[in-house]
């Protein structure tokens, strides 16, 4: 489970002055449900999700994630969170098999237990084929597949998704969906960040227009075509980010 | 328990890392281990075989004046180690042209001179910042102080006086230095070469560790992991602690092997005592060496984490570069003021980072060992280090450091 209430956090620049990056954020993603967060470059969807993955704290509000709240007790958070982006690379001199019981051990896993999980891992992912090869040495897939083993060695309850495929190909983008559909088919909390209508149409349960770093509008796809009147979620989103969200958010 | 535990998880991964990142290993074994001795002998001993070629080979001059002092010019001439060259115009451009080492001028009359007894002046011309042309008037320097003794001894003879009645007493030297090292040469040279391949043997790992980490998006991946931010930096440090102190060790080593080879090579002795005895000034004492070693340690501490908080500052590679390069300068001057002659140990500069390792190392492999002032430094050193390191887990807590867009 994620909750956030008036979550906000506000950068403060020399030059641009207070950037409220997410500002009075306040959403719930059930167990079971994919959350997508659409939004433009720049309108706040990583910096949401840095958040709720405490890789920052927030300047108001309160977020809870698996039931801790992300400021007191972010490490708790960290053990039930598995946090996955475009921009989370791999140890380019490890290998495959390395960096996924690195991050085991960083989870507190046991060695038995880590050497179960990473033998299933390696079954469900196919990553017998390069698991002793260098991260550098790897595909751009391969990549992906360790990256997703690394992201899930700990199987935690609650997965976060930032733009998980900016710049992959197309067949490297559709494993990403599936694996993510898959996650919400074990029951875990998914919220997945996209700037691509596509994948948030054939993903979501939930979408939530994000602009400036507030939430302007929300709800399943049927309930968003119903709210404005127009059937392509493109459309919706240019007329949620325009004039008439605005009121509707407000 | 667990904090300990990934501590140790990520020291053992960033090691493996670090041994496989062929910069680190060159910086942390290569140069220490085999470029900087190879440097050091390859032009140690180029230099002693051409200073010994030049003091081997005889020196040729070039006579100016004589022309009524036959007997003189005939002894220069037969001279060994002398090697008479005829005048060809002006022989000050002789040497300058480095065609004669040195020129003698004798004056008008001077063997008639030192049949009665007068006194005459010889001038010895040679080129002051020219090594060949020092040894030549060495040589030449050699040949009239000769001269002059069997003429003072013949003048006594004749007058049936004591050869004593000239030289009353006789003047020799003495080495005071304690018994185990001849002479702070190395004293000063180890010291230095230490403070800087520790400091350049913890600069690319802390580099690689935080900026690198950033540049490659992995330190967002690390930072998703449950470990505290703490366990995090200890890790981090103690792997950049590591390859200071091997950069170190293999230095160590690597210049006492280069010592026992180049002396042998260079004075011809054997390694050891008579080793020693050739050379007074290039010996170690080994429990110097072991007293650098402990000395080192908080300096490595203080290096470790004052590069990786600054390293962190940077957004990738090349900006840590820049703030690390000016302080590898930063350093090397107190190390340079400690080699200075007449610069002391003094409980003031014990309080001085850096130059004052460099006084104690100084003294230790010189067999000195004056406690207090030691404990001084290693406690003052170990305070800055504890900073250091303090600051660096601090900055690692600051989104703002680790983010930094």
């Amino acid at each position: 489970m994620i909750e956030t209430r008036e979550l906000t956090k506000v950068f403060r620049d020399r030059k641009r002055g207070e950037i409220r990056a997410v500002d009075g954020l306040t959403l719930r993603v059930a167990p079971g449900c994919i959350y997508g967060l659409l939004g433009a470059n720049g309108a706040g969807k990583t910096t949401a999700l840095r958040l709720l993955a405490t890789l920052l704290r927030p300047t108001s509000g309160v977020a809870t994630v698996g039931g801790y709240d992300v400021a007191a007790e972010p490490e708790r958070v960290r053990a039930r969170v598995g946090f996955l982006a475009a921009s989370t690379a791999l140890y380019g001199r490890l290998t495959a098999r390395e960096t996924i019981i690195y991050f085991g051990r960083l989870n507190g896993l046991a060695e038995p237990e880590l050497a179960a999980r990473l033998a299933r891992l390696a079954d469900e992912l196919e990553l017998h084929e390069f698991l002793d090869r260098r991260c550098d040495k790897l595909s751009t897939g391969m990549k992906q597949r360790t990256s997703i083993a690394r992201t899930i060695i700990h199987d935690p309850a609650v997965m976060i998704f930032d733009e998980p495929t900016l710049g992959l190909d197309v067949m490297a983008a559709r494993a990403i969906v599936r694996f993510v559909r898959g996650c919400r088919d074990r029951g875990k909390t998914v919220i997945y960040s996209t700037h691509v209508m596509a994948e948030a149409e054939k993903l979501c349960d939930t979408i939530g227009i994000i602009h400036n770093g507030r939430l302007l509008a929300e709800g399943s796809l049927e309930e968003l075509r119903a709210s404005y009147r127009e059937q392509d979620l493109e459309d919706i989103f240019v007329s949620a980010v325009g004039g008439k969200a605005e009121r509707w958010a407000e | 328990m667990m904090f300990w535990s990934n501590v140790r998880t990520v020291y053992g991964k960033e090691l493996r890392d670090a041994l496989r990142d062929r910069r680190s290993v060159i910086s942390m074994f290569v140069v220490p281990t085999l470029v900087m001795p190879l440097l050091l002998l390859t032009a140690g001993m180029i230099m002693a075989k051409v200073v010994k070629k030049a003091q081997d080979e005889a020196s040729a001059i070039v006579i100016v004046g004589g022309a009524d002092s036959p007997q003189v010019v005939a002894a220069l001439r037969a001279d060994a180690r002398l090697r008479t060259v005829g005048i060809d115009g002006d022989f000050r451009r002789m040497i300058a042209e480095k065609r004669v080492r040195a020129a003698v001028e004798l004056p008008a009359g001077f063997e008639a001179s030192l049949a009665a007894g007068e006194p005459a002046t010889v001038t010895l011309h040679y080129n002051e910042g020219e090594l060949k042309s020092g040894f030549g008037v060495n040589e030449l320097e050699r040949f009239f102080r000769e001269l002059r003794e069997r003429t003072v001894a013949e003048r006594l003879k004749r007058r049936g006086l004591p050869e004593g009645l000239v030289k009353p007493f006789e003047v020799k030297r003495s080495n005071a230095a304690p018994e185990k090292t001849g002479g702070n040469l190395l004293g000063g040279i180890v010291p230095y070469a230490i403070v800087l391949l520790c400091f350049t043997g913890a600069m690319y790992p802390a580099i690689d560790l935080t900026a690198g980490e950033k540049e490659r998006g992995t330190m967002e991946t690390l930072l998703c992991s449950p470990v505290d931010r703490t366990a995090l930096v200890l890790g981090k440090f103690l792997t950049v602690l590591t390859a200071s102190l091997a950069t170190m060790a293999c230095t160590l080593v690597s210049m006492v092997a280069c010592l026992l080879v180049g002396g042998t090579l260079l004075f011809g002795g054997s390694a050891g005592a008579s080793g020693a005895a050739a050379s007074p000034a290039l010996t170690l004492d080994p429990f110097g060496v072991a007293g650098v070693f402990v000395m080192v340690l908080p300096v490595a501490v203080l290096f470790s984490a004052v590069l990786l908080a600054v390293a962190l500052c940077a957004k990738n590679i090349k900006e840590a570069q820049t703030y690390v390069s000016p302080m590898a300068i930063v350093i090397v001057l107190p190390a340079m003021i400690g080699m200075l002659p007449g610069v002391e140990l003094d409980a003031r500069l014990a309080l001085v980072p850096i130059l004052n390792l460099t006084l104690a190392c100084k003294e230790m492999l010189s067999g000195e060992w004056h406690w207090p002032y030691l404990a001084l430094i290693f406690g003052s050193t170990a305070l800055y280090a504890a900073g250091a390191l303090a600051a660096a887990v601090a900055l690692f807590k600051r989104e703002s450091v680790l983010f930094r867009a």
